[in-house]
């Protein structure tokens, strides 16, 4: 409908110059075409960046990603559900978890789970580094969630002083204060910290898991937890214990044992001999 | 120019009569020096306590050279590199100077610590040997209250003393001593902040509670011990009944100069004893804990071991309010009960004891002679009740930990022990009670028949018996011997007691006594030494 003139005159000017006189129809007309081209431009936008609907059905999953799928329909799958949705009073929905939590269970050999009790256990790791990272994969396509960053050394720069200090306000009422662990309710319990890599400590912030809170990254930002990393290995994990044999560093109790196991013992075979002596 | 002669033997003598003329104490001094104790191994438990108890003076001394008692802030930069740039009290930095920038301060620490837990130990074994052996009885009874008093008091030294470096794990205790303290009706807060000078924590409780730890306490300790001392020397020591030993002597040894030796040995080992546990153990690693701030409470947070059955009380008491509807509404809060009551009623009834024991046999004799603890089973009985109490307690105030290391629910545990702290005490009275009873009839039994000999006989009729060896020859009994008295001392129960297997070993933790002769009876044949031994070893080697 539109003149040679017009169309010499370019799409810019057309649309800033208004017609001077149009037809009531033509203007209904054209009113219609913009909405639609809106729309057409909304929607498309829409389905190019927004996952697609046919995405839970058909998921599009990398080669990583469906090698864990793999491993889950095989070792998962009986707890978690199909699609890690979760069965009732088995085992909770996996979806938003993330990759996070995923290395920290598998990694530490807490998933699979041995059988049903208060809580998961550490033991040696059912699958090996590659397919762990294959099932986090796998559950991180699936729903997204934190994700540990890439690396083994997380306690680069770490500053143990300022890291201690975090360590005792946010860790050492559960792990204690030498990471040795301590019991919560009902069987549960924080677990010694002495056998976990970096790449654990971090997950474990990250995801909370069991029983532990989420430390997310507005809680303590991620040079904080690498402090704390750095005061968990550097200080808890190497020292070398200035006073000597730590009794397993459990407080009080084990010294009170000591003292009538070592002290009164050896002085009560002394005072038989020193009275044997006549 | 003649040389004076110099005769070196006559001049401890010469010395000593010098003394004399100008001080006079010959006399007193031989009545000292002369003085006679009994010797058994159970008598040297309390010089294990009295002996870290002169530890604990001699390490304590060397601290305060370097413990700085004030709350004032510090920011530490010291030597231990995850503290550095903290900021925390000039007592907390000055025990982490001593532990590691003073040299030799750790293990002085160490030391002061093991031998606070040493005392508080040896106290508690001599008092349980006082108790099962009746030494409390009279005239000792004031013997016995200062005795559990200094219990007490060396229960404050002790949580005076840990509470001093203000880690983590002391404010922690603190906190729940002024929760104890404000937990007293009507004058709990009052009481509260005077000691801490206002709120929890205030800048001057550390340096109250180290005047205390240093001067008041250890003063108390030391009237009381003296005191203590004083009146074991009064009243002399009691002994085991046996040959020649009555009521009315004391068979021993001369204070002067085996036995002093002999003590002097044993504080020897005592040091010895704690210096290797303060060199080998590491006790209250104060810089893992950190500065106390009020919001850093670590797990596993237990005092010392004496302190720890008023933890487990608490531990164990369930949550029960009690209002009061006077006025605004009072409460009285769960924690008053466990930690309060029961201290109050144990220390009441742990020192009134030897009264409540005399009235109820309506016993008003002097003894001097110990009893054996199977001859009282009713007292033995109860000293087990009471120990099973403590030990429940204790172990409940440890049960976080034990639950953890050995993975049991925290909660079974806490019902374990307030089930336990109802069950088991009154079941260690009746079985105590019962092998008390089946130890006596066991040696009347020994006394009347005599000991087994292992050699079974059969008789002419086709049955076996066993023969025993009479302890007495025959005076006119039916079988041949005559029953014997128990007079409260050992029965001897094995044939080389009776020197029937050759010569005794020599003793290593036992005196060296000659063996008796075997007594012979008419009616048995003598029982003949057993022929030479053979070397035992290997059966390679025989070979």
């Amino acid at each position: 409908m539109t003149s040679d003139n017009d169309r010499r005159r370019g799409l810019l000017a057309r649309l800033r110059e208004r017609p001077a006189a149009r037809s009531r129809g033509r203007r209904r007309l054209g009113a219609a075409v913009r909405l639609f081209a809106a729309l057409m431009l909304a929607g498309g936008a829409y389905t190019v960046f927004a996952p697609g609907a046919q995405a839970q059905d058909n998921p599009p999953l990398t080669g990583a990603a469906a090698e864990g799928k793999a491993l889950f329909d095989v070792s998962c799958v009986t707890c978690h559900g199909r699609n890690a949705q979760g069965v009732e009073g088995r085992g909770p929905s996996l979806i938003g978890v993330g990759a996070a939590s995923v290395e920290f269970q598998v990694s530490s050999g807490r998933m699979p789970l041995a059988r049903q009790e208060a809580q998961a256990h550490r033991k040696p790791p059912l699958f090996n580094d590659e397919q762990t990272r294959q099932l986090a994969q796998y559950i991180q396509e699936l729903g997204g969630g934190p994700i540990v960053p890439e690396g083994d050394n997380l306690r680069e720069d770490g500053n143990i002083a300022s890291g201690g200090e975090l360590f005792r306000i946010n860790c050492s009422q559960c792990h204690a204060f030498g990471g040795g662990g301590g019991a919560l309710s009902s069987g549960k319990f924080a677990p010694s910290l002495r056998p976990a890599t970096d790449r654990q400590i971090y997950a474990a912030m990250l995801s909370g898991p069991q029983n532990m809170p989420v430390f997310g990254d507005n809680q303590l930002r991620p040079e904080q937890k690498a402090d704390i990393i750095a005061y968990i290995q550097e200080t808890l994990k190497h020292d070398q214990d200035p006073g000597g044999f730590n009794l397993g560093r459990y407080g009080p109790s084990t010294e009170g044992l000591a003292i009538f196991l070592v002290g009164i013992v050896a002085l009560v075979f002394a005072s038989l001999w020193i009275a044997g002596k006549s | 120019m003649k040389r004076r002669k110099f005769d070196l033997a006559a001049t401890p003598g010469k010395a000593a009569v010098g003394v004399d003329d100008r001080f006079q104490v010959a006399t007193p001094l031989r009545r000292l020096l002369n003085k006679v104790f009994p010797d058994h191994w159970s008598f040297l438990l309390g010089e294990i306590a009295l002996f870290s108890f002169i530890v604990l003076l001699l390490t304590g001394v060397f601290l305060t050279f370097f413990f700085e008692p004030a709350m004032t802030e510090v920011v530490y930069d010291g030597s231990y590199a995850p503290l550095q740039g903290t900021p925390m009290s000039a007592a907390y930095a000055s025990s982490l100077d001593i532990s590691f920038d003073v040299r030799g301060g750790l293990v002085m620490r160490q030391m002061h610590h093991w031998s606070a837990l040493l005392f508080m130990a040896a106290i508690v074994v001599h008092m349980l040997r006082v108790f099962f052996t009746g030494a409390f009885r009279k005239p000792r009874e004031t013997n016995w209250i200062i005795g559990s008093l200094l219990f007490w008091v060396g229960f404050l030294a002790g949580f005076t003393g840990y509470s001093l470096p203000d880690d983590g794990l002391s404010g922690t205790g603190l906190r729940i001593a002024s929760a104890i303290m404000l937990s007293i009706p009507v004058i709990g807060s009052w009481l509260t902040s005077s000691i801490f000078g206002g709120e929890f924590p205030g800048t001057i409780i550390i340096s109250r509670f180290f005047i205390a730890h240093v001067l008041l306490i250890p003063g108390l300790l030391v009237a009381l011990i003296s005191v203590h001392l004083g009146l074991v020397f009064k009243q002399k020591h009691t002994q085991w009944p046996g040959p020649g030993r009555t009521n009315g002597n004391v068979v021993g040894e001369r204070m002067f100069p085996r036995y002093a030796l002999k003590q002097g040995g044993f504080f020897m080992v005592v040091f010895g004893v704690i210096a290797l546990m303060g060199g080998l153990f590491q006790i209250n690693p104060i810089w893992l804990f950190g500065p106390y701030e009020a919001w850093v409470v670590s797990a596993a947070s237990q005092p010392d071991w004496y302190v720890m059955f008023l933890d487990g009380s608490t531990r164990l008491m369930p949550a029960w309010e009690i209002p009061i509807p006077i006025g605004d509404g009072y409460v009285i809060p769960p924690l008053f009960w466990p930690t309060v009551v029961l201290p109050g009623i144990l220390v009441g009834l742990s020192t009134m004891y030897p009264f409540l024991e005399a009235r109820h046999l309506k016993d008003r004799k002097s003894h001097n002679l110990l009893q054996r603890p199977r001859d009282v089973p009713a007292r033995t009985a109860v000293g087990a009740m009471a120990v099973s109490f403590y030990v429940v307690l204790t172990l409940s105030g440890a049960n976080d930990v034990i639950a953890d290391k050995f993975q049991i629910s925290l909660n079974a545990m806490t019902w374990a022990g307030r089930i336990g702290l109802l069950v088991v005490p009154p079941l260690a009275y009746y079985i105590t009670y019962r092998l008390c009873l089946g130890l006596q009839q066991h040696d009347r039994e020994v006394l009347a028949h005599g000991v087994e000999t292992g050699i079974i006989r059969r008789l002419p009729d086709g049955r076996f018996v066993e023969v025993h060896q009479p302890l007495s020859s025959a005076n006119g009994h039916a079988d041949g011997h005559g029953e014997l008295e128990y007079v409260g001392w050992v029965v001897p129960k094995k044939m080389n007691r009776l020197g029937a297997l050759g010569p005794a070993v020599r003793g290593f933790f036992y005196p060296i006594e000659k063996p008796v002769e075997a007594p012979v009876s008419p009616g048995h044949p003598p029982v003949e030494a057993r022929p030479e031994r053979e070397e035992i070893g290997s059966g390679e080697s025989r070979r």
